[in-house]
């Protein structure tokens, strides 16, 4: 009798050992520790039993009792980590699978290349500004000091709406609207649509986006015109770039130049992007012409400037390695979907 | 302009190669498009001499030719035309190179034995357009003044480097070898050698001997200078004439076009040569042509004039048409004796319009539309003489007539030191400044601070004080100038318009729309394909006059059709799930004297996603992203453009109102529509698929958008919830009801929302179930359920009062 509750252990703990599930360990603990159990059995039976025999056997019967308990504990607790192993197990994903897509949409390049261009005039301290579309052929030409007869005026090269207006061909008009409506200093910086008479193709486009800048005040130089364009150069493409200035001819600004720009891809060395030449043309700039200060109503003598202007498509093919303008109008999900 | 490096050296020394000659230059301002060398590749070609020329046996259009080449008789076989004994031609033997990797070796034609290959001028890399008459589409029979056997890429100088500089529209002086000589003089500090003016002349008779000028319109032809001569006999050029011409892009004809070409390149001033027996009575006349007159031009093709015309004619007829091109009837012949060499000024947008109205651009008319100063006449007329004696051409006959009705002196320009030194941000002394104009062939006289400066009269370029001042910054160095940033007090800013734009932008990209980009100017037929009534706005464009075709020939009303295009686009190259929207311009028509007002509107498109109210949910979330409460969206069942069930005119309150006060009766502004597309418009653009479109007159939301954001304290009291669920006919609108709501529930009604529609068997037919969620609410207390019954029972009154509905028993 005296050994009954040490067999009960050793064969609890047998089949504890055995049992697999959560309800296997429950049915150990009615079978022994239940109120009908074996053990439970035990210890109410002890009232036949002599006082010290009684005392020994509830000694181990508690022993026992603990035991089981805590055998009982372990088991459920290993039980309990095997099942969450199974359920990780069985709930594991493959993660190389491919992700839901998030809708995200995204800006047009133009308007990508536009902002970029701006938020880099902006930080040096240049205002957005805007003019319309259809323009005065003065604004576009003769406040520009275009001669009377400069080809460029022609049916063939410029949209017309009547005789005395038209389709912008630049956005260097803005330039004397602004001027016109505020006195300097004057620093302003004017995205916009412009227009040509050219047929589509890959290189041409008969409406396309140009970027104009106009910096008045008194005492501005030649050198101010080239540290300000060297700085946008390096913030647009990089700091690795360097830049050289070449005369040019522009009939609103004297001297004139054109920007080029060692390439971004190669560092001058040639590649396919610069077309082996090391260098890339970039922009048009030059000091205002007196002559577009006056008809602007600025003081010629007291005030000097400078100007410059940009092909924002031309910037935005460069950057992103687009090789036909036609991409951008044709508005294919597929394109614009990639500047996301 | 293409400059041979050989030609550029008669006037100039260069004493550095090609690679620096080239960056030099680019920097001084002669902008370069190409560096192309000649002859490096052609190896083993020499002079030979064709002794024989006999039929082919086996074939047509092959001769066999025996050639000496010095060294030995060879035997070629040729399919040229123009091969015949005894003349000279280039020899490529067996084993040589010529240009384009292109091997010749010893092979057998046709049976018969070719030991080399007789070249043509385009084999040695000439283009066909400058080979010369005689060889034209044939191999290249060469001037017989080279030894038999003499290499030839030596005998005939084809090792050249030529230049094509890019010559901006201000500098017409520079469309000449001399132009780009005193460039390369400037930038170089080499000095400037001119060619030989001066010839023997027959003085026994004057060039007034043979004709008279009368220049009728002074306006047009400033100047008029002839010189004659006589004796002529029209031939070949030499070599050396004929090689500048082909490398400077010019075929050789005869010696005598050749010389007026020459000088033309030369000096760039144009030069025509009359055969004299052709001018009747002796006389030249320069006038405007008569309105419907005909004229038959050297190409052989008839050209009717017009009045503005200008048109050089002697005693009886025309002859040529002033600076543009010579007439059939007076051209150099072959048995041409006499010569009248024409070195005239004409007006430049006059020879720019005729030249434009005829179609015809010539070296000549390019050259004078651009400016050609008037003062160079002269000399290139002596200078074609000089190279008629010097070549043998004929007789120089002395004297000149000379007309220049146009002369004028030009005056010395001032230019302040100080200011030059200001606009380039230099410390350039007075005396600096002036070596460098100095070098540009520019005279400068100096006074305190001021440089008188008179510039070579070919400079028509230089007309104010700030124009030295790029030819200073240049001849300086771009590259000297200094690189620094302007200091100024100005702050940077930009309009309400293009920061709301960007807002806009930045809300539908999140909310998961693309951006497109479309032409502004459109088809007109895009208004009737969205449907647009006969009587609409939209259909008043600015029209281009000279658009590139009907697709583009007025400026948009309105963006839906260019969406439209892009939609079908995109559905057509089966792009999936396509969400697009657009800011742009519209134009509309003001009157004829003013420009169009241009309105900016915002266009959204869709198919493969959403249904109207996920639309509707777009455009109201970008409206109260923006700060705009009180949108209104009534019905719109007649636009044309939509589906006339599933279409909302959009509207906001003509003033400004917070959301809880909003008021049935306050004015509305309509800002656009929004809907599906009607089943008609999406067949149009060929949209296979259901399409959802919006288009909002941006300009009024900008103006009316509000980015204030004002703090409402967290509520501290819950709120009570009712449910309502109301059983209405189908004419009743949730809009109404919701309305209805808002303003019985007073400040107590926190929220109203439409939970559930329900029509179906639990309801009788043409009804509807329209569920309600109120949310009621006191800012400063617990609401009791007293408090709340009695404004729920005002509410579920007044609808039924006004609409009819009630409350459905569930």
């Amino acid at each position: 009798m005296l050994n009954k509750p040490d067999q009960l252990l050793e064969e609890a703990r047998k089949l504890l050992a055995q049992a697999a599930s959560e309800a296997d360990i429950e049915a150990v603990r009615i079978r022994f520790l239940g109120k009908k159990g074996e053990l439970t059995a035990i210890l109410r039976s002890m009232g036949s039993l002599g006082h010290e025999e009684r005392k020994e056997l509830g000694k181990r019967a508690n022993r026992v009792r603990d035991e089981v308990e805590s055998l009982i504990a372990e088991a459920k607790s290993k039980a309990a980590t095997l099942l969450r192993a199974a359920r990780f197990s069985a709930e594991r994903l493959d993660v190389t699978e491919p992700g839901t897509p998030v809708s995200l949409g995204n800006l047009h390049p133009i308007t990508q290349t536009i902002d970029e261009i701006c938020r880099i005039f902006a930080n040096m301290g240049y205002s957005v500004t805007e003019g319309p579309e259809v323009e005065t052929v003065f604004n576009n030409f003769d406040a520009l000091n275009a001669a009377p007869n400069h080809p460029s005026r022609d049916l063939t090269d410029t949209f017309y709406i009547t005789e005395d207006t038209l389709l912008r061909t630049q956005t260097s008009p803005v330039q004397v609207r602004t001027l016109r409506g505020a006195k300097p200093p004057i620093k302003v910086i004017s995205p916009g649509r412009c227009f040509r008479a050219d047929s589509p193709d890959a290189t041409h486009s008969p409406m396309f986006h140009q970027v104009e800048g106009l910096l008045v005040d008194e005492g501005v130089t030649m050198a101010d015109l080239k540290g300000t364009l060297d700085t946008f150069a390096k913030r647009m493409f990089g700091e690795r770039v360097v830049t050289k200035f070449r005369p040019h001819f522009f009939p609103f600004t004297e001297p004139s130049a054109e920007m080029d720009m060692s390439c971004f891809v190669c560092g001058g060395e040639g590649c396919r992007v610069c077309k082996g030449g090391g260098w890339i043309e970039i922009l048009g700039c030059g000091m205002v012409h007196p002559n577009v200060l006056r008809v602007g109503g600025a003081d010629a003598e007291r005030y000097t400037g400078f100007a410059f202007g940009m092909g924002v498509e031309r910037i935005a093919m460069l950057k992103h390695g687009i090789e036909d303008i036609r991409l951008f109008y044709e508005n294919d999900t597929r394109f614009i979907g990639q500047f996301g | 302009m293409l400059v041979p490096i050989s030609w550029l050296r008669a006037y100039t020394d260069i004493d550095v190669d090609v690679t620096e000659f080239a960056e030099r230059m680019v920097m001084s301002g002669s902008n370069i498009e190409t560096v192309k060398t000649f002859g490096a590749e052609i190896k083993g070609v020499v002079i030979g001499r064709v002794l024989s020329v006999e039929k082919h046996e086996n074939s047509d259009h092959l001769v066999i030719c025996r050639v000496d080449v010095g060294s030995a008789a060879l035997q070629i076989v040729t399919g040229a035309t123009n091969v015949t004994p005894g003349i000279l031609v280039p020899v490529a033997l067996h084993g040589s190179d010529l240009p384009g990797g292109v091997k010749i070796k010893k092979g057998k034609l046709r049976g018969a034995v070719s030991e080399g290959m007789i070249c043509a001028a385009d084999e040695l890399g000439f283009d066909d357009k400058v080979t010369p008459l005689g060889s034209k589409d044939g191999i290249w029979v060469l001037p017989d003044e080279f030894e038999i056997g003499a290499d030839a890429v030596e005998a005939l100088g084809l090792n050249e480097t030529v230049v094509d500089f890019e010559i901006t529209p201000n500098r017409p002086d520079c469309l000449s070898i001399l132009g780009m000589a005193r460039e390369t003089a400037a930038v170089f500090g080499t000095a400037l050698r001119y060619p030989n003016t001066a010839s023997e002349a027959d003085t026994e008779q004057s060039a007034a001997d043979f004709i008279k000028v009368e220049i009728r319109r002074p306006d047009l032809c400033g100047r008029y200078a002839a010189r004659v001569a006589k004796d002529v006999v029209v031939a070949e050029s030499p070599w050396w004439l004929q090689r500048r011409l082909m490398f400077a892009g010019m075929r050789p004809i005869n010696n005598i076009v050749d010389i007026t070409n020459y000088v033309m390149l030369e000096y760039g001033h144009p030069i025509h040569a009359f055969d004299i027996r052709t001018i009747a009575g002796d006389t030249i006349i320069v006038d405007t042509a008569k309105t419907g007159e005909t004229f038959t031009t050297l190409d052989n093709a008839a050209r009717v004039l017009d009045a503005d015309m200008l048109l050089i004619g002697d005693a009886e007829k025309g002859v040529a048409i002033a600076g543009v091109m010579g007439g059939l009837n007076s051209e150099i012949e072959a048995d041409t004796q006499t010569i009248l060499v024409e070195a005239a000024n004409f007006n430049p947008d006059s020879v720019r319009l005729t030249s434009k109205k005829l179609g015809i651009r010539s070296e000549a008319s390019s050259r004078f539309e651009k400016g050609v100063s008037a003062e160079l006449s002269g000399t290139a007329a002596d200078r074609v003489c000089a190279l008629i004696a010097e070549t043998g051409a004929g007789r120089v006959v002395s004297g000149i007539v000379d007309n220049y009705p146009g002369k004028s002196v030009r005056e010395p320009i001032d230019v302040r030191v100080d200011r030059v030194n200001a606009l380039l941000g230099t410390e350039l002394t007075q005396d600096e400044m002036a070596k460098m104009l100095e070098r540009l062939e520019m005279d400068v006289a100096t006074a305190p601070g001021l440089l008188r400066v008179t510039p070579p009269h070919v400079r028509l370029d230089l007309t104010e004080e700030v124009d030295f001042s790029e030819e200073i910054g240049r001849i300086y160095g771009y590259d000297n100038l200094n690189t620094t940033l302007h200091r100024d007090n100005v702050e940077a800013g930009c309009s309400r318009s293009w920061m709301l734009r960007g807002i806009v932008r930045e809300t539908l990209t999140a909310m998961g729309i693309s951006e497109i980009q479309t032409y502004s100017f459109v088809s007109p037929v895009g208004v009737d394909l969205i449907g647009l009534p006969a009587d609409s706005d939209k259909r008043r464009f600015v029209k281009l006059i000279n658009p590139l075709g009907e697709e583009n020939s007025v400026m948009r009303t309105t963006l839906l059709p260019n969406m439209l295009d892009v939609l079908s686009v995109n559905f057509n190259r089966s792009n999936a799930d396509v969400k697009l929207f657009e800011i742009g311009n519209t134009f509309l028509h003001t009157g004829e004297d003013e420009l169009p007002e241009e309105r900016i509107a915002l266009s959204v498109g869709a198919y493969g996603a959403w249904g109207f109210f996920e639309l509707k949910g777009i455009v109201e979330g970008l409206l109260s992203r923006l700060g705009i409460a009180g949108a209104v969206f009534e019905s719109a069942s007649d636009t044309g453009t939509y589906h006339p069930g599933r279409c909302a005119r959009i509207l906001l309150p003509v003033s400004g109102i917070a959301e809880r006060d909003a008021d049935d009766d306050a004015p509305l502004r309509e800002i656009g529509f929004m809907g599906e597309l009607h089943p008609d418009v999406r067949t149009a653009y060929d949209i296979g698929a259901e399409a959802w479109g919006a288009e909002i007159d941006l300009d009024i939301v900008i103006e009316r958008a509000d980015l204030m954001r004002y703090y409402t304290p967290l509520d501290r009291y819950p709120a009570v919830m009712r449910d309502v669920s109301l059983l209405t006919t189908e004419d009743v609108t949730v809009g109404a009801i919701e309305g209805i709501i808002a303003k019985t529930g007073g400040k107590l009604l926190e929220r109203v929302q439409l939970f559930d529609i329900y029509r179906g068997e639990q309801i009788p037919p043409g009804m509807k179930s329209l569920s309600f969620n109120l949310t009621y609410r006191a800012a400063d207390r617990t609401l009791t359920d007293e408090e709340v019954a009695k404004v729920h029972e005002k509410i579920l009154n007044a609808i039924e009062e006004n609409t009819g509905a009630t409350l459905r028993e569930v």
